[in-house]
């Protein structure tokens, strides 16, 4: 066996491992869904009344930014997962058995993929209750939930970093909060970006959160023309940037979380 | 016989704390070595060197005829691992542990499965085989831990203080698997702050403290090391003491040493039961008042303390209130 077939090999055995665990304890993946379910009924319905979006329902225009904000989220629980296998010595189990390297961490970031596919069918269905359509084709709106999860997959490669290195679930959980909880805020996610001060502006504009959201929109002909794309780069061609910021990701991420998972011993 | 693991000047720092301190170990295949130590000693640190967790600063260690930095991957495929607590998923039932560990070893799926099975019935988890490890007991779960160890049949198996924090009853039950599996010929590394686990278990007993070994042998030769028989006294005051010492005085082969608090007294003495009789005698015929009396062989817990001048449990209570 190569050696990478055998890597994905050992991954899919260390993926089925961490879905039983979720089919156990599905209390993890209720709450993950419904927070965004109370999400998008406060903004719709809080928000909504009082945020406009010339040409369009303040309801189609926030699901794109709260799919986005749900899947970063989502892949925080790399590494809460991380830590909590470091914190009980599995990690150190798997690290003393004959398996590839990246195989821990190929299984854990893509049984977190898993996971968020199942919170972005519900959400859907959430948004759809409340009035979100698509009003694009079958294949692009398959395009833009595609855009969303390369990039959570991505940030996920982050947090296994984050994980691996803190070994605590607690204080990752609380230090991707305060870090995730602005970034999906100052952003194109909620409210249009051409009212914010100065600096908040730029972040926004520039945040690969807008272009994600952006792309998302686009895809699921979530726009309208009475409300254009702020004129930069990233949001003029929002695609194109978040697949260029997730493969950057990626391109960082994945071999410092390699690097961190061959040192990491639990204590 | 060719030795199953070989370490030669090991030494690792973190920062300026030095867990291993140029650690020497050389373990004959077949054989079961005890590495006994206080917490804070180096023993899990040693373990995790031997077993390619861990890298170190400087020194060479062998495991199985295989450089653990250079062969580190083939190495992983003969030797087996059971940590201090159970590394074990809760959420998994006993036989999806074991059969994900085969997996990781690669066995193929039916030998996988098959080899779970066969090693819940050698540990007597048939029962809780389909029942998530949440429910288990201490001793379940090490049982488990270990047999996740034994799934590939390695030639090498680290047991990192296998009985830590269980019940007298459970650490019985470990014992005995323990000494079943050495009699089929594995080669063991076992770590342990219990005397009496050393005591039972290792051929061979190497004592460790601030990271190198400070003596190493038979338990029997370990307990020569520190002297032989003595006769243990507790009596009533401490007039009976001055009496004491000089009824024994005849009796005593090194000098007596007296606990005048207590009332304690110990004499060295060479001579087995009939000197024990002797003693009685002796004592009686001076009217002594003696509360309780009794002839002790030396303990590894002497030997730890002769040799390192402190006792096992005392660094280990330090290290407790310090934290």
């Amino acid at each position: 066996m190569n050696g990478f077939v055998e890597a994905l090999a050992d991954g899919a055995v260390v993926a089925k491992r961490n879905l039983i665990k979720v089919k156990r304890v599905p209390d993890l993946i209720v709450f993950a869904t419904l927070s965004p379910i109370m999400f998008v009924l406060l903004f719709a319905y809080v928000f909504g009344s009082a945020i406009e979006i010339p040409g369009m329902n303040y309801r189609e225009f926030l699901m794109a930014g709260i799919f986005a904000q749900t899947v970063v989220f989502g892949a925080t629980i790399t590494g809460t997962g991380l830590a909590e296998d470091m914190q009980k010595g599995i990690i150190d189990r798997f690290r003393s058995l004959p398996m590839a390297r990246s195989a821990v961490l190929i299984g854990r970031t893509t049984s977190d993929l898993l996971n968020n596919v199942i919170v972005i069918v519900v959400m859907s269905v959430t948004g759809l209750i409340v009035g979100w359509r698509i009003h694009s084709s079958f294949l692009e709106a398959l395009a833009g939930f595609g855009v969303m999860l390369l990039f959570a997959y991505a940030i996920s490669w982050g947090m296994a970093v984050v994980g691996l290195a803190v070994r605590s679930p607690e204080v990752v959980n609380n230090a991707s909060f305060i870090v995730i909880f602005p970034l999906t805020f100052i952003a194109n996610t909620f409210v249009g970006t051409t009212n914010l001060p100065g600096p908040l502006k730029a972040f926004a504009e520039w945040n690969p959160i807008s272009a994600v959201t952006q792309a998302a929109r686009e895809l699921f002909g979530n726009t309208s023309p009475g409300f254009p794309a702020p004129d930069v780069w990233p949001l003029r061609h929002p695609v194109l940037a978040s697949v260029l910021w997730s493969l950057v990701i990626l391109a960082v991420f994945i071999p410092l979380a390699i690097r961190q998972y061959r040192k990491a011993v639990s204590r | 016989m060719a030795d199953a693991i070989v370490a030669e000047g090991l030494v690792k720092k973190y920062g300026s704390v030095v867990a291993l301190d140029g650690l020497d170990l050389v373990v004959p295949e077949g054989s079961i070595m005890g590495l006994l130590g206080p917490n804070g000693a180096g023993k899990t640190t040693a373990v995790r060197v031997l077993t390619t967790l861990l890298e170190f600063d400087s020194g060479r260690a062998a495991v199985a005829g295989l450089d653990v930095v250079k062969d580190a991957r083939e190495l992983r495929k003969r030797i087996g691992l059971s940590g201090q607590y159970a590394a074990v998923d809760e959420t998994l039932t006993g036989f999806e542990n074991l059969d994900m560990v085969g997996r990781l070893y690669h066995l193929g799926r039916q030998p996988s499965r098959d080899r779970a099975r066969e090693l819940l019935e050698r540990f007597d988890l048939v029962d809780a085989a389909d029942r998530q490890v949440k429910g288990y007991s201490g001793g379940m779960r090490r049982r488990l831990d270990l047999a996740a160890a034994l799934v590939a049949k390695p030639v090498v198996l680290f047991l990192d203080e296998p009985t830590t924090g269980l019940d007298p009853r459970s650490r019985l039950g470990m014992w005995d698997v323990i000494e079943e599996l050495v009699a089929g010929g594995t080669t063991v590394l076992l770590t342990t702050q219990y005397l009496e686990e050393a005591d039972r278990l290792a051929d061979q007993i190497a004592v460790i403290d601030h990271g190198r070994v400070i003596a190493e042998g038979t338990s029997d030769q370990l307990k020569a090391q520190v002297g032989g028989e003595r006769l243990e006294l507790t009596v009533a005051s401490a007039r009976d003491v001055a009496a004491t010492r000089a009824a024994l005085g005849p009796l005593a082969i090194a000098e007596i040493s007296v606990d005048e608090r207590s009332h304690h007294v110990v004499v060295p003495v060479s001579g087995g039961a009939d000197l024990l009789v002797e003693a009685v005698r002796l004592l009686d015929a001076d009217a002594v008042k003696v509360l309780d009396i009794g002839l002790r062989r030396p303990t590894l817990d002497d030997v730890f303390l002769t040799l390192t001048g402190h006792s096992a449990e005392d660094e280990k209570s330090e290290e407790e209130r310090g934290a």
